[in-house]
């Protein structure tokens, strides 16, 4: 990889925010018609922290992200995200708090009738910044991603792995405080999928962004606990085995609704579940 | 294959149909609501009255024609037979400005562009680009429905007013050439034989019909579900239900026009 100008000045875990927690929830339940697909899950995310989220398909994980940026309203429960309850706020108060999160969409739901420039650009426009300071902004985020040549190109002219790079760009343009993964790596080759990995783990280690990681790929949410990104060669380097890296790493997985694990690497590889062992194995 | 047939209780459609009546009136509500709150596309707005307004013009240039000629044809037999050849502009003045320009530019903007608005809000919705709208702190109902509703309603008055006009061509070009009518005296009578509650009610109809059809394209595009199956449910119902509200409307509109200014 070549050397990316960082498109961040400062670390996003220096946040206003009072409360212990960039996100918390609560006793959450939710159901489409009888299907109950979250059913009553709690679980907090410190400030700084990844936690990678996994579970079989169809187990609520990509809900639960929409549910965290209030896309979706729970059945019941509290959902707290860097201090504002997502559950009592209108949809016009949810827009002010919207901007200090980042989501990549599990298909990277970019605009298909923009080019790259104009959807990475899409938030700040909204915010009516001048031309100039767009322009800036939207290069330094290809450029992390590595993307620059494709400033003006259509979404349709890009491979899903390009097309992932450019959603996690246009998510990490606004310099959010938290950011969310719908399955970043979901459907592309393994190479391919590294590359994405590591700018995840740039994301976490340069930035310290709190993040939530939905994956089905549990080498993926592996990799990201066992190695660490060193800005001074840019590359993403093994931690010496018995250490853990500087930010903090965990897993939850979801199982029926239920949260069934929540901890870190060592406390999922000492777990004696016979689903999460058959799950991990 | 076997085929399943699943009974859905008669309670259940209509709690459905009620539910999808208030969701289409909170989405119409919304729409005209966010006309006097910040931010307003104006460049949005622009873009759709460029692809309704000018790309249905060619349709409107045709059927309004082809409609004026057809009425003054068809009607112009039987005026002859009774002698009355010279009230054939009359006919199709009264014919196109109050009810036919209006009601044919309805429908025909209503099938191009609804299941326009439709497809390419169902697109967005299953590819979850709403979404990532929604996440990126815009409203979709400002950046997508006003922006729609304005151009249509805007566009579709002018362009009823092509058709009416073309609709009076083609009806001269059938009185002068067919029947041998004096081109003075066709567009004398058209134009005398025409009241203010005539063009009141041909040119209020048209911005009501843009309104539905906007209204109902965007509300089946943003209520799509179930991929792209969803995306051609979607389309079709919104060209079915903006033509049937269009007829109705044109009715009740008629009707209330009659009630305030009184029948001819």
């Amino acid at each position: 990889m070549s050397t990316p100008v960082l498109p961040i000045d400062q670390p996003a875990a220096a946040s206003g925010d009072k409360s212990g927690y960039a996100m918390e929830f609560e006793n959450v339940r939710i159901a489409f018609d009888e299907k109950v697909v979250l059913d009553g899950i709690s679980f907090r995310l410190n400030h700084g922290e990844t936690k990678a989220v996994f579970g079989v398909a169809g187990s609520g994980k990509s809900v639960m992200l929409k549910l965290a940026i209030g896309l979706m309203r729970p059945d019941s429960g509290r959902i707290t995200v860097l201090g504002e309850e997502v559950t009592s706020e209108s949809e016009q108060e949810l827009i002010k708090l919207r901007s200090r999160v980042g989501i990549v969409f599990q298909e990277s739901a970019l605009f298909d009738s923009l080019k790259v420039w104009e959807n990475v650009s899409f938030r700040l426009m909204e915010e009516k910044i001048l031309f100039g300071e767009i322009e800036r902004r939207v290069r330094e985020s290809l450029r992390f991603v590595e993307l620059e040549r494709t400033y003006d190109m259509f979404p349709s002219e890009l491979s899903g792995g390009m097309r992932r790079r450019v959603a996690i760009a246009r998510a990490i343009i606004s310099q959010p405080e938290v950011l969310l993964y719908d399955s970043p790596t979901g459907g592309l080759d393994p190479v391919t999928s590294n590359t994405i990995v590591e700018l995840i783990m740039k994301q976490r280690d340069v930035y310290k962004t709190s993040a939530l990681l939905v994956t089905h790929r549990l080498q993926d949410a592996f990799t990201m606990a066992s190695h660490e990104f060193d800005p001074q060669k840019n590359e993403m380097v093994s931690i010496p085995k018995g250490q853990r890296g500087q930010v903090p790493m965990s897993f939850l997985i979801l199982k029926d609704g239920k949260v069934i694990f929540d901890g870190d690497a060592h406390e999922l590889a000492a777990s004696r579940d016979e689903y999460i062992r058959e799950y991990i194995s | 294959m076997a085929l399943e047939l699943e009974l859905v209780s008669p309670i259940d459609v209509a709690k459905n149909f009620v539910l999808s009546v208030q969701e289409y009136m909170a989405l119409a509500l919304q729409s005209v609501t966010n006309f006097f709150r910040r931010p307003l596309y104006m460049g949005d707005m622009l873009q759709q009255a460029d692809l309704i307004g000018f790309g249905s013009l060619p349709i409107v240039l045709l059927t309004g024609l082809s409609v004026g000629a057809l009425l003054a044809l068809n009607s112009a037999s039987t005026l002859q037979r009774f002698g009355g050849i010279t009230l054939i502009g009359q006919l199709v003045s009264i014919g196109m400005v109050t009810e036919l320009g209006p009601l044919i530019t309805g429908l025909m903007v209503a099938g191009r562009n609804a299941s326009g608005m439709a497809s390419e809000l169902g697109s967005m919705i299953v590819t979850e680009q709403i979404d990532a709208m929604r996440a990126l702190g815009t409203d979709p109902s400002k950046k997508l429905v006003t922006p729609r509703v304005g151009a249509t309603a805007f566009m579709l008055f002018f362009l009823t007013i092509i058709a009416d006009l073309l609709g009076l061509v083609g009806g001269w070009a059938v009185a002068h050439f067919l029947f041998g009518l004096d081109s003075n005296q066709y567009w004398t009578s058209s134009w005398q034989i025409l009241v203010f509650r005539d063009v009141f009610s041909g040119l209020i109809k048209p911005v009501m019909f843009g309104f539905i059809i906007a209204t109902v394209g965007c509300y089946y595009g943003m209520s799509t579900t179930g991929g792209t199956q969803g995306v051609g449910r979607s389309t079709t119902q919104a060209v079915v239900a903006s033509s049937v509200l269009i007829l109705i409307t044109d009715f009740f509109v008629t009707k209330l026009i009659f009630a305030i200014f009184g029948v001819r």
